[in-house]
């Protein structure tokens, strides 16, 4: 049975929501609109006039070659980390699936990354990839493959890859883990009666159900990607060598707070923010279509 | 079409004895029924039988053929089960069809196929719904068709009926009757309710605690219980079950309450032994000398009356009267078991006594 709450007071259901409209307020649409108000203003060194420029901060912007650079970094490396973070993650909740007795523990130990600051995240990736003192970095050396990725930009995006993916992968798994076992058994064992193997009841039943599940996930990824990945890049590469792992978000924190740019940064923010809502209007209007929810 | 046989089957898990080693061999064509309480291990032997559980003890064979180590989709059985198991994001029609495409059936005949199931089953305005469109019943009768579809050599059924309503289930019942009759495909059909057996069954597996108390045809083990567990569970309201002993000369049963109730046929060598006594509410009447009950509760039924009648030890004895209630709460009566209605039970085993 359902039960209603009901409200003696019309005031009360707003009084509720007030912390959470302040919240939003003060921390997110008050800054945004700074940000958009600061993209259209070029401010002097000394950040005491600011004069009203139109796009001019856009089209600067826009047209440094840079800045194109730092978007194709920006696509490989989401792109990757979001198929990385995913795959592995499915990949991982499909065999805890089937062996469910040891999965209590087998989740402890794949939500740690999740709950390490990239901070300490990333001290642990340098003793593994670090030339110098990291194991599999200095096994790599000794094999006798140049790997140094303070260096090579490659084997830096590829690090920060691995190192952005791997804190992803316990959140999508425990999603994943969550959709999976929402498939009811007797549904997968009436497919196993009809004839289909492991991996045809996989691709024909548990991916087409878990579809809902990894269409959210799709979407959570990119956003991470694109804006929650910058402390992993700090702590790890600084966005080098040269720009080889700068992405969007790096940068906008490099020109507004290192090189002290308030208006670029502030035209790069709001580009960001642009692009986000249109890759995630976009995955609404063309692969939603494609999800069954029951 | 096939047989299938199952072979001092066990089944533990762990420590647990879950199957205690069942044997029974159903004929092609035959419909079984394994009837029995709540956990006795029913669905447990038929998963075994379907492959979807290992079979720790015992060879289970389908079509001559031993199955023990093969998988689900090799056995050439179709299974129903309690909460349908359709595929929620394939049509109807793809839910009938997915195992035949897996198979490599032509196209033309998977529609072909699919369209006489639909139309013996009245889903042919639903090929194009998804499950969730459906109603109890129509989900039920689309798990069905998958089923019959595959043609295969045997039918087994997990509580297919459990899920529906009331007046569902004795339509549905009706229909599975009338579709295994037409289709002659040997069938295994888990129930707990007697109805079911007693309807649907050629023969009826009574399982307790995972033994088989009785395999036999839905009159015999009406008639002749082999225990005091099936005389309990077969027979609405159930039989009543006093205690009594084997007057010395092996010609009646002495009840507490001094009733001597005659033997059809005298046991000299059972004189002096301690038995259960069990008489069916149905066939208990009126009489002018017999048990003397206090009247306590009357169900009318309509078309029967069941009576709740308290001895003067204080048990309490069922009487089932024909049409609408003569009598009422508080009321004394006296009532006598008919000619032959007697069933003996050893005290101790509760085995039927012959
Ligand atoms: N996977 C399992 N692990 C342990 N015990 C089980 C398992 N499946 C069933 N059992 C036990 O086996 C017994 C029979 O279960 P089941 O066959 O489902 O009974 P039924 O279908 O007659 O209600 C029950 O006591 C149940 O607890
Ligand atoms: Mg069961």
């Amino acid at each position: 049975m359902q039960r209603r709450v009901t409200f003696d007071s019309r005031l009360l259901p707003y009084l509720l929501l007030a912390p959470q409209v302040a919240v939003t307020l003060v921390f997110f649409i008050w800054p945004a609109a700074q940000a958009v108000w600061q993209s259209v203003h070029l401010q002097d060194a000394f950040g005491i006039r600011s004069e009203f420029v139109w796009f001019e901060n856009f089209t600067y912007v826009l047209s440094d070659p840079n800045y194109l650079d730092t978007l194709q970094t920006t696509v490989i490396f989401s792109v990757a980390v979001t198929v990385l973070a995913m795959g592995v993650a499915l990949l991982l909740a499909v065999l805890a699936d089937s062996k469910i007795k040891g999965a209590s523990a087998y989740k402890t130990l794949l939500i740690w990354p999740y709950a390490l600051a990239p901070a300490v995240a990333a001290v642990l990736w340098m003793f593994i990839f670090n030339p110098d003192i990291g194991s599999f970095g200095r096994a790599l050396r000794a094999m006798g493959y140049d790997w140094d990725y303070r260096l090579n930009g490659g084997q830096a995006l590829l690090m920060v890859i691995l190192a952005a993916s791997w804190k992803q992968v316990s959140y999508n798994f425990i999603f994943f883990l969550a959709g999976l076992q929402a498939i009811p058994r007797s549904v997968m064992e009436a497919a196993s009666i009809d004839g289909a193997g492991p991996v045809r009841r996989f691709w024909t039943i548990t991916f087409p159900l878990l579809s809902p599940t990894t269409f959210f996930l799709l979407v959570v990824d990119m956003v991470y990607a694109f804006f929650e990945t910058f402390g992993t890049i700090h702590a790890l590469t600084q966005g080098g060598p040269g720009k080889a792992t700068e992405t969007l978000i790096f940068r906008v924190y490099q020109d507004g707070v290192v090189n002290n740019d308030l208006g670029g940064s502030s035209a790069q923010s709001v580009i960001l923010m642009v692009i986000v809502i249109a890759l995630t209007a976009v995955q609404f209007r063309f692969v939603e279509r494609k999800v069954h929810y029951s | 079409m096939a047989t299938v046989e199952i072979r001092n089957v066990r089944k533990s898990y762990g420590p647990v004895e879950a199957i205690k080693g069942i044997d029974i061999a159903i004929q092609d064509g035959e419909f079984l029924v394994l009837l029995g309480p709540s956990g006795c291990g029913k669905s447990t032997l038929l998963r075994m039988v379907a492959g979807l559980e290992g079979i720790t003890g015992g060879e289970i064979a389908i079509g001559g053929r031993v199955v023990n180590h093969l998988d689900p989709k090799d056995r050439d059985i179709a299974m129903v089960f309690q909460n349908y198991a359709l595929y929620p994001h394939m049509t109807v029609f793809d839910n009938m069809a997915y195992g035949l495409k897996i198979r490599g059936i032509p196209k033309a005949e998977i529609r072909a196929r699919v369209d006489k199931a639909a139309e013996i089953l009245e889903l042919g305005r639903f090929l194009d719904r998804r499950p969730s469109q459906l109603s109890g019943g129509q989900r039920q009768r689309v798990a069905m068709g998958r089923a019959i579809v595959r043609e295969p050599a045997a039918f087994l059924f997990d509580e297919p009926l459990s899920n529906l309503d009331a007046k569902l289930r004795t339509q549905m019942r009706v229909e599975i009757k009338r579709l295994q009759d037409r289709l002659g495909i040997t069938s295994l059909y888990v129930t707990h309710d007697q109805v079911e057996a007693m309807t649907l069954a050629d023969r009826i597996l009574v399982m307790n605690h995972g033994v088989a108390e009785q395999i036999g045809t839905p009159l015999e083990v009406y008639q002749r219980p082999a225990s005091l567990f099936v005389a309990g569970f077969i027979g609405s309201p159930p039989m009543n079950v006093l205690d009594g002993r084997i007057d010395d000369r092996g010609e009646a049963v002495l009840v507490p309450g001094g009733q001597r109730l005659l033997l059809p046929r005298p046991r000299p060598t059972d004189a002096g032994r301690p038995v259960k006594l069990g008489i069916r509410p149905e066939h208990m009447a009126v009489a002018a000398e017999g048990f003397s009950i206090e009247i306590e509760l009357v169900e009318a039924l309509g078309a029967d009356t069941v009576v709740y009648g308290r001895l003067p030890d204080g048990e309490t004895l069922l009487v089932r009267m024909a049409g609408i209630p003569t009598v009422r709460e508080r009321d004394r009566l006296t009532v006598a078991p008919q000619d032959g209605a007697l069933h003996l039970f050893d005290a101790v085993t509760g085995r039927r006594m012959e």
